[in-house]
């Protein structure tokens, strides 16, 4: 939906692909073109090289955009795409490649002399060298899977007794996920927090930063809530950030949008993690605070526009905070919650962007990760950001289906949230606290009056669900309703 | 308009009644003067005095939750005239149908037919979105029936198993 809006705002009409479950998903509806490609699973259809570029053939589409899932970070789906003659709206292949493998990755930026994390370049080839490393770089530890993404493959190794137990799990899971055993050493940074820089290439060498993203709350080593500009970052370490992820940009040739994320400490050093050679999901922010579209200068970069400003033209000047609204049941340990959406009400009004996928009848399919929406508060500092998207939150309703809209709210009313003193085992700890949630007698009475009232107006209407089986003056009483609603109406 | 109102548990006799401005409503004995207008199907917007409140009423397979604010309550009502007899929640009398929260597919099994439970016990792991969640007992007793196997489809609101 993202890129489509993007292609209607710039006159281009939109091709979209949508597998067995997606036929009533948001972007078909609002696409100039479907197309079927195959069944549900994604490795049938989204995932799917062959199906996608038949699909770019058969409509004469110009280019193709990855978006931010499925194929948007795979090597060999760009590079079929420039051997087929369609334009990528991304990196190149080889680009990918060089950022594709963590450790391949850090190879290059150990050349371009960019700050990382002490550890390995290199896969660790048995236990005896991993014991060695570690020894070397000192306890705590993390293994991380070269292939990797998602926390998938990744352990913290407390001491030396942990480690063998801990690298085998790591391989064989590294394995399974990524058909790629590759597992290497970094020294654990205690509490960091992720914050990762937006940058943006065009194809003659220009490459440019457009401020971090505060990406440190997250549950499972998954993205909940991020914001820009981060609160502990001033304009002296956003300019050493920002040159770092440009050399890092440079030094594989990248072009288009990308990400150079970095763990930052205690001490506010900064560490080179890894580079998401994509548009991210969390862009919105970025593009609140700088006042720039990115999937529309994505869009002109792959068209061979030169970037239409300089890194002197760009200026932070609001602050945004993003939250990832999934179906999922907070009461259930966040286990997914698809189904139908039987009633909707979404927010709007001043500082709100919502970049949704969903619909009220829209049946959530249980095939796809459960992102439904995404919201985005706004205004002039963050305490603004904050005070609109709690009320934006408060507007806020789901129902049929679970969702985390709840969750936000307990974060945006945490007071370390509040000061800002965040770091990525933030969510972790705050869900350990139990929530006090005081008994509201006047609410339970005001939902006791509510649940007669909805049975008494339901029975009057056919085919009505709720509370069944009541007298029929129910008629008259929604007869006088109008009436009593006109009747305010005049004395207005 | 007589009701029995369950929330949460906890049950209140609510009368309803037809007013010059709206409804009278008479709450465990005690009078409250309410206008409603029912702004969509499923949102009603409330006066109560002059406290203005909107309610989202929202069905989950066959419970109905009531939204006053962000606050959500599960809420029961009846007819206390009507002859038809309702489960309650809650309500550890009578059989008890265990329905699937969300489709998925039936994965495991974790009890057999004639098996005494308590209440929490596991009964029925259901896969959906690759994550395995178990669906518990809702009270102590006996499983009556199991109505799904291993590997079988299921829909959101569908009858796993009735436990006695």
């Amino acid at each position: 939906m993202r890129v489509l809006r993007a292609c209607h705002e710039m006159g281009i009409a939109a091709v979209v692909v949508y597998s067995d479950v997606d036929r009533a998903a948001l972007h078909v509806r609002k696409a100039d073109e479907a197309y079927p490609i195959g069944p549900a699973a994604a490795s049938e259809s989204y995932l799917n090289i062959h199906k996608a570029l038949d699909v770019a053939k058969r409509s004469g589409a110009d280019a193709i955009h990855p978006g931010y899932g499925f194929l948007s970070e795979n090597a060999r789906f760009a590079q079929a795409c420039a051997d087929a003659g369609v334009k990528f709206i991304g990196p190149t292949a080889a680009a990918m490649e060089a950022m594709g493998s963590k450790t391949r990755a850090r190879q290059a930026m150990e050349k371009a002399g960019v700050p990382f994390v002490l550890g390995t370049s290199r896969g660790v080839e048995s236990f005896t060298e991993a014991e060695q490393v570690a020894a070397r770089i000192g306890y705590p530890v993390m293994l991380k899977a070269a292939a990797g993404g998602g926390g998938k493959g990744m352990r913290l190794v407390h001491a030396p007794g942990e480690l063998k137990s801990a690298l085998e799990a790591a391989r064989s899971e590294a394995e399974r996920s990524f058909g790629d055993s590759e597992v290497y050493i970094e020294k654990a940074i205690v509490n960091p927090r992720h914050i990762e820089m937006q940058v943006l290439a065009d194809e003659y060498g220009n490459t440019v930063y457009l401020g971090e993203r505060e990406c440190s709350l997250q549950r499972r080593h998954q993205k909940v809530l991020e914001e820009a500009p981060s609160p502990i970052v001033d304009a002296d370490m956003r300019r050493r950030m920002g040159e770092v992820a440009v050399r890092v940009a440079q030094a594989a040739n990248y072009t288009n949008a990308g990400t150079v994320e970095f763990l930052v400490d205690e001490e506010k050093n900064f560490y080179f993690l890894e580079m998401n050679t994509r548009l991210q999901v969390e862009h919105p922010v970025t593009e609140l605070i700088t006042g720039l579209d990115l999937v529309h200068l994505q869009i002109r970069i792959a068209a061979g526009e030169k970037l239409p400003f300089t890194q002197d033209d760009l200026h932070i000047r609001s602050h945004a905070i993003e939250c990832r609204i999934y179906a999922e049941d907070p009461d259930n340990n966040y286990f997914p919650s698809p189904g139908k959406i039987t009633l909707l009400l979404s927010p709007s009004g001043p500082g709100i962007r919502i970049d949704s996928g969903m619909y009220e009848g829209w049946n959530v399919p249980i095939d796809y990760d459960p992102l439904l929406a995404k919201l985005i508060g706004y205004g002039s500092d963050r305490e603004q950001a904050i005070a609109r998207l709690t009320r934006a939150l408060d507007e806020y309703f789901v129902g049929g289906i679970k969702t985390n809209i709840a969750l936000f709210r307990r974060v945006l009313h945490d007071a370390d949230f509040r000061a800002a003193d965040l770091d990525t085992g933030f969510l972790g700890r705050m869900l350990k606290r139990t929530e006090d949630k005081p008994s509201d007698s006047k609410a339970t009475e005001v939902a006791a009056i509510a649940a007669g009232l909805f049975a008494a107006l339901a029975s009057s209407e056919p085919g009505a669900r709720i509370g069944a089986g009541v007298g029929r003056r129910a008629d008259e009483n929604t007869d006088s309703n109008w009436k009593s609603a006109s009747r305010r109406e005049s004395l207005r | 308009m007589l009701y029995d109102v369950t929330i949460d548990g906890k049950n209140y006799r609510l009368d309803l009644n037809r007013a010059d401005a709206g409804w009278s409503c008479r709450l465990d004995g005690r009078d409250f003067e309410v206008d409603a207008v029912r702004a969509r199907p499923d949102v009603l917007s409330l006066r109560i005095g002059n406290l203005a409140y909107e309610v989202k009423s929202e069905r989950v397979a066959n419970d109905l939750y009531l939204w006053v604010g962000s606050t959500r309550f599960a809420v029961e009502v009846r007819d206390p005239r009507s002859l038809r007899g309702r489960t309650r929640a809650g309500d550890d009398q009578g059989p008890r149908k265990i329905v699937a929260p969300m489709p998925g597919k039936v994965v495991r099994l974790l009890v057999s037919e004639g098996e005494e439970v308590e209440s929490g016990h596991g009964l029925v792991v259901v896969e959906a979105m690759k994550m395995q969640n178990e669906i518990k007992s809702p009270k102590r007793g006996t499983v009556q029936k199991i109505l799904v196997s291993e590997g079988a489809a299921v829909n959101a609101g569908d009858v796993l198993a009735i436990v006695q």
